[in-house]
């Protein structure tokens, strides 16, 4: 029991972080219908902003993490200015293809940049308090608590005010919402930047869970997290916070009771099956094509 | 034996009744027209006869075939094609493999022989070549064969729509508001088109149309729409009087 | 009129007299190959990378009938070119004798590509009723899925990997497959099936509602597609002697997709230049080091922004057209008038 209950624990940290990638992926495609391949790279980015910061910088946690926010938010801005931008009249498939380009480039420039994965220095206290065989550590519970605040935020920012009702809007009618006068350029700029600060986020709280970083490590993560954006019914906010926790349970459920080389397998499959019996996610509405 | 027979055909979307109870029996080489306010669900009934949808009760029957629950392909493939209120046309392709596509149910050759472009490939493939080239002549677009087929002006892609409808030697021929976008001179030539290719495909012909002056001069049956039910059929003359349908066109009819 | 249709016909002579050049060039290359393989007239560096082209353009080619000729968005081709890879090194290694192993080396990646193909029909199954992102999805989790499985079976190698293949990929082979997959997918787009996949791109309903059998045209598509992958997959196993389930993981599939939107969808000389020049780009920049993994997605951004179909985006080379497509609508007229 108390073993479940530990995995249980790390599956909401887990999930905490796919969560708060997939809000990234969600709010994108929602506003845009388009899947931004470069995110896993933005969080990737976001886990060095926090090396810098912390190593070169010697900032504490707090700047940490609001340089990192910023930083990825930023970029993920800009990014979305010069590449995406352009070709939002072009197929949708040359959009993909740039953000994969994007990603590569992300991840490759990273990698120029520092050739060795680097060690993140710890930036919290870090207690462990043992309650009857289950052992909780600060850093858990900092991570879980943080991402539910931020997710919380973004709740209210879509649901509460003008930013949000306008990000409403246009992924409701991309057309009309100008007519209206939604200023679509700019609301679609805030949701690059809340979307990849979020992003950003877990970067700078993956790197303080799992402290070693490389260039490579926003591409499986990514893509897990779109696969949880997905299982939640991508386009849906909400959706994208469940379908992270669901997987993180998996994971940590299929790596608690069976050999951890078929995490990914069972992750994936069980990815498949939801998809057979609920082919637009678990909050996701299917879109009926007209005739 | 009537060439479609549709019985007590009921369609819901998400609980609503789009169609409901809706009767139909066409006769070989009748001409017969829906009208309807928009949403009365006219275009829901060609879904349901192509099988788009599939219909939640009732049966449809094509030359005594039941056809409810088969592929849209399976459909087309026994008989009946039809056009599309926005033209659905394969926008990059050129008209002539617009046609050609639509012959996709008469070839015999196998993947097999695809593949390795041989046995009975070569020769069936020429004659598809040959009966659409054939078709679009007699339609009087084989200049275009080669164009982009969204190049073409607005006028003969909707011909081509029919063309391509065509090839796929329909015995029933759906039309979806063919005269959507024409002017009163391009109706009536439309009007004589319909006529002559019914004449020539000894087809029968059932269509949406919204343009009044169309629909009384050519149908010889007229079916009203509103909201799912049929409120009127009759002869065009009789339609024109029915209160009814007068009380639901009010301000609409235009005749 | 008269004059017009002898122009035609000079026209046309003249074109099907050039046709006779290209399986003459063929001729010629496919012994110039083994000629160099021979007498090793070439260096061996440039050898394999002229082979990597060529798996290159196998694997380009079969992407690009999915994803460019059928529209939709596989993301897992090399889950199918791992299954190929595995399953021909395994024939050569564990099953076939091993001074067999040479000879029978076809059959082993026939094999291959047969395994692929048949995998490749039953990912084809979600495709009837999903489309665009979430097909993209499960052809995602199918690549990643072909990894985690060959990392669970020992006797592949798991993680480790597998070897002692013998390099049996030579210059003559790998020209020979490249061939037959450029001839057998092209003859598959110029026939009923391929106007079916072309139609399902352009408007998969109408498509259908123009007696298209969609389903049998994906599954035809997919199984085609994933076979190339495969022979491929044998190939590359066979060139490398060395594989493991990293080189066929969401990376590798990545980089097949770049060379079909950098040559272009829906063509087979895009897929050709795309697979050269993606490959040869990375060659001759080397030197640049890391930095060289920087510079080519800029390229790929850049090109997507100024060219978002690519180098060569629906168009075609003329040779690769069989001259009855090309040529119907005047060789009709020809006829009309000559009756």
């Amino acid at each position: 029991m108390t073993y479940v209950l530990q995995q249980l624990l790390n599956a909401l940290q887990v999930g905490s972080i796919y969560a708060l990638i997939a809000l990234g992926y969600t709010m994108v495609y929602g506003i845009l219908t388009m899947i931004n391949f470069a995110h896993g790279d933005l969080f990737m980015v976001g886990a060095f902003l926090c090396f810098v910061a912390a190593v070169t910088f010697n900032l504490p946690f707090v700047p940490v993490l609001l340089l990192s926010m910023i930083g990825v938010a930023f970029l993920g801005v800009v990014i979305e200015r010069f590449a995406y931008k352009p070709l939002r009249q072009a197929p949708r498939v040359s959009a993909i293809i740039t953000a994969l380009g994007v990603g590569l480039f992300l991840e490759n420039f990273t990698l120029a940049l520092n050739p060795y994965p680097k060690q993140i220095p710890q930036l919290l206290e870090n207690t462990t308090w043992t309650f009857s065989g289950l052992s909780v550590s600060s850093l858990q519970v900092f991570v879980i608590i943080l991402s539910l605040v931020l997710m919380w935020i973004l709740d209210l920012i879509v649901r509460r005010t003008m930013v949000g009702m306008a990000m409403r809007a246009i992924s409701w009618d991309k057309t009309v919402a100008p007519l209206l006068g939604v200023p679509v350029n700019m609301i679609i700029s805030v949701t690059f930047a809340i979307g990849t600060s979020l992003g950003g986020a877990a970067g700078v709280m993956y790197a303080l869970a799992y402290p070693v970083i490389d260039p490579y490590m926003g591409i499986m993560v990514g893509w897990k997290a779109f696969i949880a954006a997905v299982v939640g019914g991508i386009g849906n906010i909400r959706g994208a916070m469940i379908g992270g926790y669901i997987l993180g349970a998996v994971e940590i459920m299929v790596v608690a009771f069976m050999p951890s080389t078929y995490r990914d397998f069972i992750a994936f499959v069980l990815l498949l099956v939801l998809l057979i019996f609920r082919p637009y996610g678990i909050l996701g509405k299917p879109h009926p094509q007209k005739v | 034996m009537s060439v479609l027979k549709a019985e007590n055909v009921t369609h819901y979307f998400d609980g609503l009744a789009a169609v409901s109870g809706f009767n139909l029996n066409l006769e070989p080489y009748e001409l017969v027209g829906i009208i309807g306010p928009n949403g009365a669900g006219k275009t829901t009934i060609f879904n349901l006869i192509t099988g788009v949808y599939k219909a939640t009760h009732g049966s449809i029957s094509f030359a005594g075939t039941e056809i409810v629950g088969r592929t849209p392909s399976a459909i087309t493939a026994l008989g009946i094609a039809r056009t599309f209120q926005n033209i659905r046309l394969f926008k990059e392709l050129s008209v002539l493999d617009n046609v050609r596509i639509a012959h996709y149910a008469r070839v015999r050759y196998s993947p097999v022989e695809a593949l390795l472009h041989m046995g009975r490939f070569q020769k069936e493939e020429e004659e598809i070549i040959g009966h659409s080239m054939d078709l679009l002549a007699f339609l009087k677009l084989d200049a275009y064969a080669d164009e982009v087929s969204k190049n073409l002006p607005y006028g003969l892609q909707r011909r081509l729509e029919i063309a391509r409808a065509l090839a796929t030697r329909p015995q029933l021929l759906l039309l979806d508001e063919p005269a959507a976008g024409m002017n009163p001179n391009e109706v009536s030539q439309l009007m004589e088109f319909i006529k002559w290719i019914r004449k020539e495909f000894d087809l029968t012909i059932l269509l949406i149309e919204h343009q009044m002056h169309l629909v009384m001069n050519i149908c010889e049956r007229l079916l009203v729409l509103d909201f799912g039910e049929t409120i009127a059929e009759g002869l065009p003359r009789d339609i024109q009087k029915n209160p009814r349908v007068l009380e639901v066109y009010l301000g609409e009819v235009k005749c | 009129m008269m004059i017009n249709t002898s122009r035609i016909k000079q026209f046309k002579e003249n074109l099907e007299t050039k046709r006779w050049l290209l399986p003459a060039l063929l001729v010629f290359v496919f012994a110039l190959s083994l000629v160099i393989q021979q007498f090793e007239l070439l260096d061996p560096y440039v050898q394999l990378i002229i082979m990597y082209v060529g798996i290159n353009i196998i694997l380009t080619l079969s992407l690009n009938l999915i994803n460019g000729y059928m529209g939709e968005f596989s993301v897992g081709h090399a889950g199918f070119m791992a299954i190929g890879a595995y399953v021909a090194s395994f024939l050569t290694v564990k099953v076939f004798p091993t001074d067999m192993a040479a000879w029978l080396f076809p059959l082993a990646v026939i094999a291959g590509g047969m395994v692929a193909g048949v995998v490749g029909l039953v990912v084809a199954f979600p495709s009837f009723k999903t489309r665009g992102d979430y097909l993209a999805i499960v052809t995602l989790a199918f690549g990643m899925i072909v990894k985690s499985v060959i990392e669970n079976i020992d006797a592949l190698g798991g993680p480790r990997g597998f070897l002692g293949m013998e390099k049996l990929s030579t210059l003559p082979w790998v020209f020979f497959w490249v061939l037959i997959s450029v001839w057998v997918i092209r003859n598959l787009i110029y026939s009923n099936f391929g106007r079916g996949v072309l139609s399902i791109r352009e408007d998969e309903i109408a498509s259908d509602l123009m007696s298209v059998n969609t389903n049998h045209v994906k599954v035809l598509a997919f199984t085609v597609s994933s076979f190339f992958a495969g022979i491929a997959g044998g190939l590359f196993a066979h060139l490398l002697q060395f594989i493991n389930p990293r080189a066929f993981d969401i990376i590798k599939s990545t980089d097949i997709l770049i060379m079909v939107y950098l040559g272009g969808i829906g063509s087979i000389a895009g897929s050709v230049i795309g697979a050269t020049v993606y490959t040869v780009l990375l060659e001759v920049l080397r030197p640049m080091g890391i930095w060289r993994m920087v510079f080519m997605p800029l390229v790929l951004v850049l090109l997507m922004i100024f060219r978002p179909r690519g180098i060569m985006g629906l168009r075609e080379f003329r040779w690769f057209v069989p001259v009855r497509d090309m040529l119907a609508s005047r060789l009709w007229r020809e006829k009309k008038a000559g009756t």
